[in-house]
């Protein structure tokens, strides 16, 4: 392997990766507080189509990110609602707003262009690779860590921060709490609902965030079908990264790799089926799962959040 | 002052009958503002659904055509939400019955009887569904391993078999380089009734008369009720937990990899793109508003491959999307979901009391870590 391939791989690993992280990142958050949220695909697709529309109608970058933000934490909010006020239960209320939000983006994506028409093959603002001077030009790492988007700088900053709210902070305890053991949190005054409230729509923030570099970034423009599973692959993700977000970097590295080494296979002309490699993240996925749930002592190091997908309600009289 | 939820001395049939009524009218509603906005009249777009998914013989087809999967893998669904096991992997299931079935139709037909064939392909199609599905069933009975996950990362393994199989080994040397296999042998294939409906119909209804009457008449259905209603009764009362979840899984995969196999046998005829088309996880709504009751499976299954097919049919005759109906299939859900908890609890304005106890916050979680 040369060098300028070792390059390109891992600067394609980012890209394809970023969208990923940041989904990854959100659903941390809120799977953290308890709320298992399986509509990150949905919101994805509603940060997409929203944040495209508006870089097409307004040109400006900036408002379309902070719409897909918005509309990530709208539609996580929907999820919030039933979950922590109306205790629905978390996997079909999730499913429901993948299934919502995939309908209403294509809906959206039919009818958002130019007078009603068609989002589907419009060319928008997009962003662009800003390379970082002196940085960019180093070898191997300079033009794939240092040569790309905003969004994908924003990351740098966005896992470290969440490792760090997450662990050092007073809010990321009572978050973890929550998590945890929310009767106990609920006694010593810590508010259980609104912190799953607060972290669902973080996550939805973010998945939506993650959905955004997908139109602008990585895609440029809006498709059916744009997120590609991807949301799936963050929940995955998640349980892979045993709820950790240094560790979800390697996650998405490892996923976002598979794409980037398949892209160069398929040039390079090899018959290894592409099926089988992208088959393994899925299979990793599973045996992580069952280490972590057979081993207990494990389990308990990484703080697997305990009462993950348990609605919480207070004793309630007669 | 602040809203509590205080339980209700008994469930609330009133508010039990409510809540779908009400969610179907927030559906349409909702539904109806967003064609608003997309300048069409409501009513002129859902009388074009209606007709579209009920309104004649070949319609009613169409619709059949979507049902008869959904009604399949949400029998096989509600076996498993019975028992509060939480099977979202249908679709992987669907998606390996759906692969058997094509393995036998292409390369058995000639060794086999014809008259065997697709008997056997059913079989085997069922087979395989159940098999996938007992992978997660284990590792939940044996090891508690959160069954949510695999079931789904199950799926996408499935998935990404077929497309495989399809695109690659089996793909038909004579298909102009297409993705699919060739065409089945005619011994494979399921009779139809009408257009495209098949024969797949009467194998949801035997399950589900099926699945009634064990649920309601077994020891088998009475033990897999406990396990739902109260899994710590269960234990106590002597079931075998293990077993019980094997075995309903193995029907619930069973039932999902039919649905596969009449996909393939009855509808297409081959294996291409389009078996995986999100069946197996309609199939939980499905489950979901049926209350789990076999025979609303069936009606259920029926009226949403009615809102699929009309969102097809406006998207034919007035250039609307097609995933209007997805769209109204979730605004339905949402407040059938919320409106669940209003059968057991009533809302209650109290006052702020000093009972919310506060412990000294010494007490926290410490687990820190890199």
């Amino acid at each position: 392997m040369n060098l300028s391939l070792i390059s390109s791989i891992l600067t394609i690993t980012l890209r394809a990766g970023t969208s990923l992280l940041y989904a990854t990142i959100g659903e941390i958050y809120a799977e953290r507080s308890g709320i298992l949220n399986l509509g990150v695909e949905g919101m994805m697709m509603m940060g997409a189509v929203s944040a495209f529309a508006v870089a097409y109608h307004t040109g400006s970058l900036a408002l379309a990110v902070l719409t897909a933000l918005l509309v990530g934490a709208v539609m996580a909010l929907i999820h919030a609602f039933l979950s922590v006020s109306l205790r629905a239960n978390q996997v079909v209320s999730g499913l429901t707003l993948t299934l919502f939000g995939t309908g209403l983006a294509s809906f959206l994506g039919q009818r958002l262009g130019p007078d009603g028409s068609r989002l589907v093959g419009l060319v928008g603002p997009s962003l662009e690779r800003l390379p970082i001077p002196v940085l960019s030009v180093l070898p191997i790492v300079g033009d794939s860590f240092f040569n790309q988007d905003v969004l994908t700088y924003g990351l740098y900053l966005c896992v470290p921060l969440a490792a760090w709210y997450l662990y050092k902070t007073r809010a990321g305890l009572y978050m973890r709490a929550v998590g945890e053991n929310p009767q106990t949190a609920d006694a010593m005054g810590i508010r259980v609902g609104w912190n799953r409230y607060l972290y669902t729509m973080l996550g939805g923030a973010l998945a939506g965030l993650g959905g955004a570099h997908l139109s602008l970034a990585y895609t440029r423009g809006w498709t059916e079908n744009i997120t590609g599973g991807r949301g799936w692959i963050a929940v995955a993700l998640v349980i892979f990264a045993m709820w950790d977000p240094l560790r979800a970097v390697i996650g998405a590295a490892l996923f976002g790799g598979i794409n980037a080494v398949q892209f160069r296979m398929q040039a390079a002309g090899t018959t290894i089926p592409a099926a089988l490699l992208n088959m393994l993240p899925y299979i990793a996925t599973i045996i992580v799962l069952v280490v972590i749930t057979w081993w207990e002592t494990l389990r308990k190091r990484v703080g697997a959040p305990a009462a993950l997908g348990v609605p919480y309600a207070r004793e309630e009289k007669g | 002052m602040r809203i509590v939820f205080e339980k209700r001395q008994s469930v609330s049939r009133t508010i039990r009958v409510l809540v779908p009524v009400v969610s179907l009218v927030f559906a349409l509603v909702f539904g109806a503002f967003l064609l608003i906005l997309s300048g069409v009249n409501p009513f002129v777009a859902y009388a074009a659904m209606a007709e579209g998914a009920f309104g004649d013989v070949h319609a009613l087809s169409e619709t059949l055509v979507k049902a008869i999967p959904l009604m399949l893998t949400g029998l096989g669904v509600s076996i498993a939400f019975r028992m509060l096991f939480w099977n979202i992997g249908a679709e992987g299931q669907l998606a390996m019955g759906g692969l058997v079935a094509t393995g036998v139709a292409l390369y058995a037909s000639n060794a086999l009887p014809s008259w065997s064939v697709l008997p056997a392909a059913i079989l085997l199609g069922m087979v395989a569904g159940a098999l996938w599905a007992a992978i997660p069933a284990v590792l939940r009975a044996y090891l508690e391993v959160n069954e949510t996950i695999t079931t789904l990362m199950m799926n996408y393994i499935a998935i990404l078999l077929v497309s495989h199989m399809y695109h690659g080994p089996w793909r038909d040397p004579g298909g102009y380089g297409f993705p699919g296999t060739a065409r089945f042998p005619e011994v494979a294939w399921l009779p139809r009734l009408y257009d495209r409906a098949h024969a797949g119909l009467f194998f949801a209804i035997i399950a589900a008369a099926v699945l009634w009457f064990v649920l309601q008449r077994t020891k088998w259905g009475f033990e897999l009720r406990i396990m739902g209603e109260n899994p710590t009764a269960a234990r106590y009362i002597g079931i075998n937990i293990e077993r019980q979840i094997i075995v309903a899984m193995l029907v619930s995969g069973g039932l999902a990899g039919l649905a596969g196999v009449c996909e393939v046998t009855g509808v297409m005829r081959r294996l291409q793109q389009g078996l995986t088309v999100g069946y197996g996880y309609t199939a939980i709504i499905v489950a979901w508003m049926s209350q789990l009751n076999p025979w609303g499976v069936l009606l259920v299954g029926f009226l949403l491959a009615g809102l699929l097919v009309g969102g097809d049919q406006i998207q034919m005759a007035m250039g609307l999307p097609a995933a209007m109906g997805l769209v109204l299939q979730g605004a339905l859900l949402f407040p059938m979901l919320g409106g669940a908890l209003f059968t057991e609890y009533k809302l209650r304005f109290v006052h702020a009391s000093p009972e919310d106890a506060v412990l000294p916050r010494e007490s926290l979680p410490k687990e820190s870590e890199s």
